[in-house]
């Protein structure tokens, strides 16, 4: 625990242009991504769609292709793109000295 | 499709062929080649009925395009894909083809031509467009056997052979034609080198920068190349053995390949008394020393010059149909460029590179991307230009050079290309495409241009499909496929009509532009074939993408590291996604077969993970649903233990084989449909494939395993085993289509591991093998898998050298830890405490 910063690891556990998941107990689980330019996201792990898990999509640019029914959800925002309506909630996440830190609070909200 | 015309015995009336109208004026061609039949396609566009018209051809086939030889040795063509003019166009225009037969006297008195079988017939116009002959250098050994020249496709014949027997060529000439012949053979998995006389590769077309860039990167590719290199003599007993040089090196070969230059073929001219230089000497009309005989292509020579190059000849036969419907227009000397892909490298070459007195040179050189440009001006004109590695500019180029325009306004820019130097530095290739003249070259193997490509789309070609079929514009390697379709889209706005579809939106490409195109430039990863085909998204997207995984996988077994974040989650986790992120779980029971140890396994699964339901699929299987991504690895390890392995119940692969209980215990039953079944599922499961692939054996027409409704299908009978292919169960059914009957389980075994080959070679990804078939018919997969035997070994060997690296079961790695992280969460955390738990 860094201050309002969760530290869930080392960058190199997420495969780039590929998710790792984060579980919060009683709660929803976070999706982490890691781009190929090596940006690091964080959504609900819940397509807006039928709650499909983002974390299993094909990672693409920034953006992710839900597994379900290949609804393409924007990674920094979490909205769905194209002709389709619907956002999941985003969570603050940042890289320092290679460790990636989810923000506290959103993380308790999504768990709330 | 059988394209040989075997040489017909001498017709008793020669001169009243079948099908044409007797009394027009008769118009004999001596040539099949390129440069007669185009320009009897143009005397026909211009006035269909007013000669006659007969061809010889030397060689005993139909007109094709014999600069598409390459691509066909290199493996990316077949020869039906090179064929201009098939069959049907001779009998269409009434057009007598006397192939494999070649003209041998022309008797000008008496107005005749002879053939070398006796035939005579009697001509009104002569037309001699004979072509060049390969030059053969005369060092002692040259008529060895195993030494060829690279001309036509009997040449290419021979180079396949020998490229299945393997070994060593040596390849003489680092022209164009020797090092597409040269990258056509290392393709083909002989260790090729190169001997070049000159001390760099292509000096008519290249500078030396250029030459340089081109060795390097053939040397990369495995081939030697060795310039300075003179040939004494050719060394062999019986066949060819070695290739001896003046400084006496030898250099071991199988294959002695000759492509150090052609000659214009002028012996039958000469004989028949014509006028004859370099070449046949010819007015602007194309007419040579005798008004009744013309002559054109390769074979002539025009105001001092003779050409080796596809262009001008297209000017030429222009020029001659204009003369024979009596409205001369007249040929001018071409000005040549030259823009090639030489061993799937893009090369680039026009005018007068050479530089000299007055001349000025612009250079832009990118090593890390390889790129050379040299633009050559002289009086603020272009005169010539050089490129290597970036070609696109090379039309523009040659369009300022023949226009002769002042490019003083823009010279400093001129370098960076058409985009920038048109002005704000913003690619608008809509814009570029539009500002090209009317005369500008689009199409390079057909030589067409922009103002005919215009007037075709005009007439109502409005898809790529129709435009190719109407001028034959980016009909043959397919480079100019994005001219073509600006042109249309300048033309026509939205009403362009969709012709195959790109992949998506990431590319133009289409899927077999971009398999071929994989092939042909040896591209091995997805981020080279993003790159080299100018994708439009930094990592591509989600359609895409799982296609060139597949693409690369099926064109190098063995070679190519599959690239799990392009699989869809199924594939990567080897299990089906369900609608609430849990996933089922189908282990393979080969055949449909299972035994007390494996359901006693199954069961115990099912209790220990607490899976809510198991269920029998249609393809007669055990399905466990309610599986967790994190006990995915355990439920594997368990199922593995009683020797169960994936199911590949989740990935565009073998699925299952369902069969019926056969001769074993069924009183209908003609053969062992179960054994068929096993022995068919043990062999092909692990294959990864465009899409699902599921089979089926019946043991007797009754047909209780389905078979008809199957990708493949077995219906036993009691002389053998009926083959069905095609047949699918799901939203559109479709019942198979008979392939062939053969009589032995081996039989039935060898044509489905060539038909699946055809399948994962040619159909499109996410293609079932029933609209695959729909759309490249039924004939097609009978020519390839039934009546070509040789194909079919071929493919079926390549079938099982490709199963050699994929029967490892996935399962198994995943229960031993591999991929772990894909089964586990990264961190947890208990809302009270916040601790990292991983």
């Amino acid at each position: 625990m860094i201050g309002d910063w969760l530290d869930i690891g080392w960058l190199d556990q997420i495969p780039a242009r590929g998710s790792r998941t984060v579980t919060v107990a009683g709660g929803e689980e976070v999706a982490v991504f890691r781009t190929a330019d090596n940006r690091v996201f964080a959504l609900a792990n819940r397509c807006p769609h039928k709650g499909g898990p983002l974390s299993q999509g094909i990672v693409h640019g920034h953006s992710v292709a839900c597994p379900l029914h290949n609804w393409r959800i924007a990674l920094a925002t979490g909205e769905a793109q194209g002709e389709d309506k619907g956002c999941a909630p985003t969570i603050p996440v940042k890289v320092d000295a290679g460790r990636v830190l989810l923000c506290r609070t959103s993380t308790l909200k999504a768990a709330a | 499709m059988d394209f040989l015309v075997s040489a017909s015995d001498p017709d008793p009336m020669p001169d009243t062929p079948s099908g044409a109208a007797p009394g027009l004026p008769h118009l004999v061609v001596i040539g099949n080649g390129m440069a007669g039949c185009r320009a009897v396609e143009e005397l026909i566009a211009r006035d269909a009925g007013r000669y006659r018209v007969t061809i010889f051809g030397a060689e005993p086939r139909v007109n094709y395009n014999r600069i598409m030889l390459s691509p066909v040795l290199a493996g990316e063509k077949t020869f039906d894909d090179i064929v201009i003019n098939d069959a049907a166009w001779y009998a269409d225009n009434a057009i007598d083809l006397i192939a494999g037969d070649p003209v041998a006297a022309i008797d000008r008195t008496a107005k005749t031509v002879t053939s070398r079988s006796g035939r005579s017939v009697r001509y009104d116009k002569l037309l001699i467009a004979t072509g060049s002959d390969p030059f053969i250098i005369p060092v002692p050994g040259k008529d060895l056997p195993g030494v060829i020249s690279f001309r036509d496709m009997d040449d290419v014949d021979h180079m396949l052979a020998a490229a299945d027997r393997g070994g060593s060529a040596v390849v003489i000439g680092g022209g164009l034609l020797g090092l597409e012949a040269a990258h056509g053979l290392s393709l083909r998995g002989m260790r090729v080198t190169v001997l070049h006389l000159m001390p760099t590769l292509m000096e008519r077309q290249l500078d030396e920068a250029a030459a340089w860039l081109l060795k390097s990167a053939l040397e990369a590719r495995g081939q030697t190349v060795l310039t300075g290199a003179d040939t004494a003599e050719i060394l062999g007993d019986g066949k060819v053995e070695a290739v001896r040089l003046k400084d006496g090196r030898e250099i071991p070969a199988d294959l002695v390949v000759m492509a150090v230059g052609i000659r214009p073929s002028v012996a039958l001219a000469r004989e028949a008394g014509l006028a004859v230089g370099r070449g046949i000497q010819v007015d602007d009309h194309m007419v040579t020393s005798d008004p009744d005989v013309l002559a054109v292509g390769e074979c002539v020579e025009h105001d001092g010059q003779v050409y080796g190059l596809v262009a001008p000849l297209w000017d030429m036969c222009r020029a001659l149909a204009d003369g024979l419907v009596d409205q001369p227009s007249g040929y001018r000397a071409s000005v040549t460029s030259t823009k090639l892909k030489v061993a799937g490298l893009d090369v680039f070459s026009a005018g007068d590179f050479a530089g000299g007195e007055g001349c000025e040179d612009i250079v832009l050189r990118d090593a890390s991307r390889g790129v050379y440009k040299r633009v050559v001006l002289k009086h603020d004109r272009v005169v010539g230009a050089v490129l290597y590695g970036d070609t696109a500019d090379g039309g523009w180029y040659f369009d300022l050079m023949r226009r002769g325009e002042d490019i003083s306004a823009t010279r400093d820019l001129l370098i960076f290309g058409q985009a920038f130097a048109s002005g704000g530095g913003q690619a608008d290739p809509k814009a570029a495409v539009a500002a090209l003249s009317d005369g500008a070259e689009i199409c390079g193997c057909n030589g067409v241009s922009k103002g005919q490509v215009v007037s075709c789309i005009a007439k109502g070609a409005h898809s790529l499909d129709a435009v190719r079929s109407g001028c034959k514009a980016s009909a043959s390697c397919g480079s100019c496929t994005g001219l073509v379709e600006t042109l249309l889209a300048l033309t026509l706005g939205e009403d362009v009509e969709a012709g195959p579809k790109t992949m998506c939106k990431c590319t133009s490409f289409g899927h077999d532009d971009v398999r071929r195109e994989i092939v042909a430039q040896g591209m091995r990863s997805i981020p080279e074939v993003m790159h080299r085909l100018h994708w439009s998204t930094p990592d591509g997207c989600s359609s895409c993408r799982p296609a060139l995984n597949y693409y690369l996988l099926c064109a190098l077994p063995g070679e190519y590291e599959d690239d799990q974040q392009s699989r869809f989650v199924n594939e990567r986790l080897h299990a089906n996604i369900q609608k609430d992120g849990t996933y089922s779980v189908v282990p393979r029971m080969w055949g449909g077969i299972t035994s007390p140890q494996e359901l006693r396994a199954i069961a115990d699964v099912v209790e220990k993970y607490d899976a809510p339901m198991v269920k029998v699929t249609g393809g007669q299987r055990l399905d466990i649903f309610g599986i967790k991504k994190e006990d995915l690895p355990a439920v594997w390890a368990d199922l593995n233990a009683a020797g169960m392995v994936s199911g590949h119940a989740y990935g565009k692969a073998l699925r299952t084989v369902k069969t019926c209980v056969g001769s074993e215990w069924c009183r209908f039953g003609t053969q062992d449909s179960t054994g068929l079944g096993v022995k068919l599922e043990r062999g092909f499961w692990g294959s990864w494939m465009p899409h699902k692939f599921k089979m089926a054996v019946s043991g007797c027409p009754r047909n209780c395993a389905e078979a008809t409704i199957k990708d493949f299908g077995v219906v036993c009978v009691d002389s053998g085993y009926e083959l069905h292919v095609g047949g699918n169960g799901g939203i559109h059914v479709r019942a198979t289509d008979l392939l062939t009957k053969v009589a032995s389980e081996e039989e039935a075994i060898h044509v489905a591991a060539a038909f699946v080959q055809l399948y994962r070679e040619e159909a499109r990804y996410l293609e079932r093998t029933a609209p695959w078939i729909e759309r490249v018919g039924l004939q097609h997969i009978k020519d390839r898998v039934v009546e070509d035997a040789a194909g079919r070994d071929a493919l079926a060997d390549r079938f099982w050298y490709s199963q050699r690296f994929s029967q490892d079961d996935p399962w198994a790695e995943r229960a031993s830890g591999a991929a772990r992280e894909q089964h586990a969460h990264m961190a947890h955390f208990q809302p009270q405490m916040m601790e990292v738990a991983e």
